[in-house]
């Protein structure tokens, strides 16, 4: 049963990370997920901190507001002349300092491992069953991150249309009355609640990982947004049933295992697909 | 005060003394990547690095600085080709690729790793210090390598100063005059990974990538001027790795990393708050008295001429 | 009768220095005016201001004698070719129906009325075969007919285009203008941001002369004099004689 647990997580994991990749690859944000998944890491400690836990909505929304204020710092230093790519550096590294220094200092309150933080520890999660009137409903992990799945699957599927059209073309979207800017922090909002309640049991390694590398594959296999989500979370789902079964090989980490499995499909489809290396044709748009 | 006995411990003064002189070679190499808008690169060939790293450490079976380094640079090198590689073959843009290559090098590090830890119990103690960094465990011999490597690296930088600036602001017309741009820009891809493998020790894989643009983009904000900014940068990196490894060995069980990160990040906010010109207090002033001035002078336009 | 567009002492600025400085102007029903103006004369500056895509310090603006936000529907408005990634997975038609999002409301998905409408704006641009072609498989002068058919998807009575000549082969510039006149001709307005003062004459009733502070707006034979472009272009203007097209030489 646990295999089919931790299977499950991974899978649910990787669908809700690749579906949002896929808009940030596409609006050339894939690094503003690295940051994000990276500096929600203080908000998860502060509001550990305050309520105890680590499976309260409120560690949930606390660690996505700081999410919110990542990308918000970001802007800020852009707009105030720095290049964005040094802005994402300095912002989630100051705060992910921040985190690691605040784990340190309380260690004995906050039960997180620094090693877990990167690379996760999904091998334990199905032991962290959730208990309703006494009987166990399946491991916490899966409740959270299967309910940030549906918020995002409900979210997407409501908003498609506006996400599509301020992904490709903001300037028109924007004359067109759709508000921009919301639907930007609506995205990375998303983003920073898949990262907190992925976090925990898979690490910031995979869910980067998840966030950029199956939606920049099916980028290569697609030529329409809505089969290029589908794909990604196919993937991203192969990606974590051969990933388990290679780590349970090989007695590897699982959240790297899986990771290095998505990083393989990205190469087959690289070489082999219609849209990648060999029928890549660059069009010149001029001037 | 624990103060004096920091100071007088020599492996202490040792240890500071490395994380200065790192912190000054990441600065200084850090402009360059700024500049040239590879700020993220750095993230990228730390995290590349680790898969290097761990195979140096199952190939030689010791925990050599020098084989870290040549399998470091290996990955590195191969991270940057891949990246490129993508970028120019696909229509996946630069930052997918970059992102792409670091988690997948960085998934096969901590596969590799925890090979490792599952294999040879007891002895890689060390090599899990390189997710966080750990200064305080380096020894007087690391500090040797890592300070010749650091003043190497700065004299390099020094001696290509013109190249490297040339290379940076117009890479076309470097070509043009007859500079082997490809040449240089291994060259200074070779400097930047050698900078991160020594920083790796010192603040680990993570925060790597702050060591050398933290300082860089702090720097810009007070000089419109390169070598000025390369000094500036490198003065405050060398502050940073003061400031980060002191608070460390004052406090038990806190990294170094992190502290080295947030000084940076310190120096950071102050350049941001306070530097002349590009300030935000300076640029409010600025901007407040542009305003008012054009307001007033709408107004006039409305009274002299209506519509 | 209230006139498509009003503006009124519309200032912009970037740092210290104003893009545009102090405009006032009127556009009647049924023009097809040119805006005018050297680089960085704040040509495609006033269009996005007046979009309140960018924030101006001063100024206000008028559509239909209401503001921007309540007169959305009756505008429509081409961005730049280079302002978006033609890489995005998407094919023409899909492009074009962006164009009726705005008709749509919130929640509301594009229908078959609406496929059938893009198809009808594809066909206009003269683009109907290449509908289910992906975008970075068209030729530069294809892509921007693909945006013009969005434009003309928004159905709307006043447009904005920024620079709808830039990089676009022969062919597709005569498609272009044949429908501006068209347009025209329905009583619709259309402003253009154009860089070739060789077509000028052609293509524009009336035209903008714009650099930084507004010379001036108007018929373009009253407008269109050594004069006024001399005025407008400053030392870069180069005109060989009365009757030859004038030659812009950058002063770099």
């Amino acid at each position: 049963m646990n295999h089919v647990w931790i299977i499950l997580i991974g899978a649910l994991v990787g669908s809700s990370c690749s579906m949002l990749g896929c808009f940030l690859v596409l609006r050339k944000m894939s690094m503003i997920g690295d940051a994000i998944s990276h500096s929600v890491l203080p908000g998860i400690v502060i509001a550990f901190l305050i309520s105890g836990s680590r499976d309260s909505l409120v560690m949930m929304f606390g660690a996505a507001a700081i999410g919110l204020v990542t990308v918000f710092l970001i802007q800020m230093f852009q707009n105030s002349g720095v290049q964005s790519d040094a802005s994402i550096g300095v912002v989630f590294t100051a705060l992910f300092a921040v985190g690691v220094v605040l784990i340190s200092l309380y260690t004995r309150q906050v039960d997180l491992d620094l090693d877990c933080v990167l690379y996760g520890e999904i091998a334990y999660a199905p032991w962290d069953t959730l208990h309703v009137g006494g009987h166990s409903i399946g491991p916490k992990a899966v409740w959270g991150v299967g309910a940030s799945f549906l918020l995002n699957v409900l979210v997407i599927s409501l908003f498609f249309k506006q996400f599509k059209i301020s992904t490709f073309d903001p300037a028109l979207a924007a004359a067109l009355g759709i508000p921009v800017v919301f639907f930007h922090y609506l995205l990375m909002g998303l983003v920073s609640i898949s990262t907190v309640a992925s976090f925990e049991s898979v690490g910031a390694i995979l869910v980067v990982g998840m966030i950029i590398v199956p939606a920049a594959t099916a980028y290569l296999l697609t030529d329409k947004l809505s089969t290029m989500i589908v794909i990604s979370v196919l993937l991203s789902i192969i990606s974590s049933v051969l990933g388990y079964y290679i780590a349970f090989l090989l007695d590897a980490s699982i959240g790297g295992t899986m990771v290095v499995v998505a990083g393989v499909l990205f190469l087959i489809a690289l070489f082999f697909s219609p849209k990648g290396v060999r029928h890549h044709v660059k069009f010149s748009h001029g001037a | 005060m624990n103060w004096i006995s920091v100071f007088a411990d020599p492996n202490t003064q040792w240890i500071l003394f490395g994380s200065m002189l790192l912190g000054l070679s990441s600065g200084v190499i850090g402009c360059f990547a700024y500049l040239r808008k590879q700020s993220l690169m750095g993230d990228a060939l730390s995290h590349a690095a680790l898969p290097g790293v761990c195979l140096a450490y199952m190939v030689t079976g010791t925990k050599s600085i020098f084989f870290f380094l040549l399998g470091a640079i290996l990955a590195g090198i191969l991270a940057t080709v891949s990246i490129s590689y993508i970028t120019r073959n696909t229509r996946i843009k630069q930052d997918s690729a970059l992102g792409i290559i670091l988690t997948v090098f960085f998934g096969v590090g901590i596969v590799l790793l925890t090979q490792i830890q599952h294999s040879h119990s007891g002895n890689q103690s060390g090599l899990d210090k390189f997710l966080f960094g750990h200064a305080a465990s380096m020894i007087q011999q690391d500090v040797y390598t890592i300070a010749g490597i650091s003043v190497v690296l700065v004299a390099l930088c020094i001696l290509f100063f013109k190249e490297f600036k040339l290379l940076s602001f117009d890479q076309g017309f470097a070509k043009g005059i007859g500079l082997p741009t490809i040449l240089l820009d291994q060259f200074m891809m070779l400097l930047m990974v050698t900078a991160v493998v020594i920083g790796i020790q010192a603040v680990g894989v993570v925060l790597m990538a702050a060591l050398l643009i933290t300082p860089a983009v702090a720097a810009r904000y007070w000089t419109e001027k390169l070598h000025v900014m390369v000094l500036v940068a490198g003065i405050f990196g060398a502050i940073s790795g003061f400031v980060g490894t002191i608070a460390s060995s004052m406090v038990n069980n806190l990294p170094t990393g992190p502290l080295i990160v947030l000084a940076a990040t310190v120096l950071f906010i102050i350049s941001v708050l306070f530097a002349p010109n590009r300030g935000i207090v300076a640029k409010a002033k600025l901007r407040g008295s542009v305003k008012s001035d054009f307001k007033t002078v709408a107004h006039q336009g409305v009274k002299e001429k209506s519509l | 009768m209230t006139d498509p567009l009003t503006v009124k002492n519309l200032t912009v600025a970037y740092q210290k220095s104003p893009v545009l400085k102090d405009i006032s102007f009127r556009v009647p029903e049924g023009k097809l005016i040119g805006i005018i103006g050297p680089n960085g004369a704040g040509k495609s500056t006033l269009i996005k201001a007046i979009l309140e895509l960018i924030p101006s310090i001063t100024g206000e603006v008028e559509i239909f004698g209401d503001s921007y936000k309540n007169t959305r529907k009756r505008v429509g408005y081409v961005p730049q070719r280079e302002s978006v990634d033609w890489d995005f997975p998407t094919d023409a038609l899909d492009v074009v129906m962006m164009g009726r999002y705005g008709h749509l409301g919130w929640f509301k998905r594009p229908d078959k009325k609406d496929k059938a409408y893009a198809l009808k704006c594809l066909q206009q641009v003269g683009m109907s075969q290449y509908a289910n072609r992906q975008i970075s498989q068209l030729s530069g002068g294809q892509q921007q007919r693909v945006f013009l058919a969005r434009a003309l998807a928004q159905d709307a009575e006043l447009y904005f285009m920024d620079e709808p000549f830039v990089g676009v082969d022969a062919a597709t510039e005569k498609a272009i203008i044949t429908l501006l006149m068209k347009l025209k001709e329905q009583g619709k307005t259309v402003l253009v941001v154009h860089h070739d003062l060789n077509t000028v004459k052609e293509y524009f009733d009336w035209i903008m002369l714009l650099n930084v502070n507004l010379i001036g707006i108007g018929p373009t034979e009253e407008l269109f004099t050594k004069e006024f472009l001399q005025k407008t272009y400053g030392g870069s203007l180069a005109m060989l004689d009365a009757n030859s097209s004038p030659i812009i030489v950058s002063p770099r």
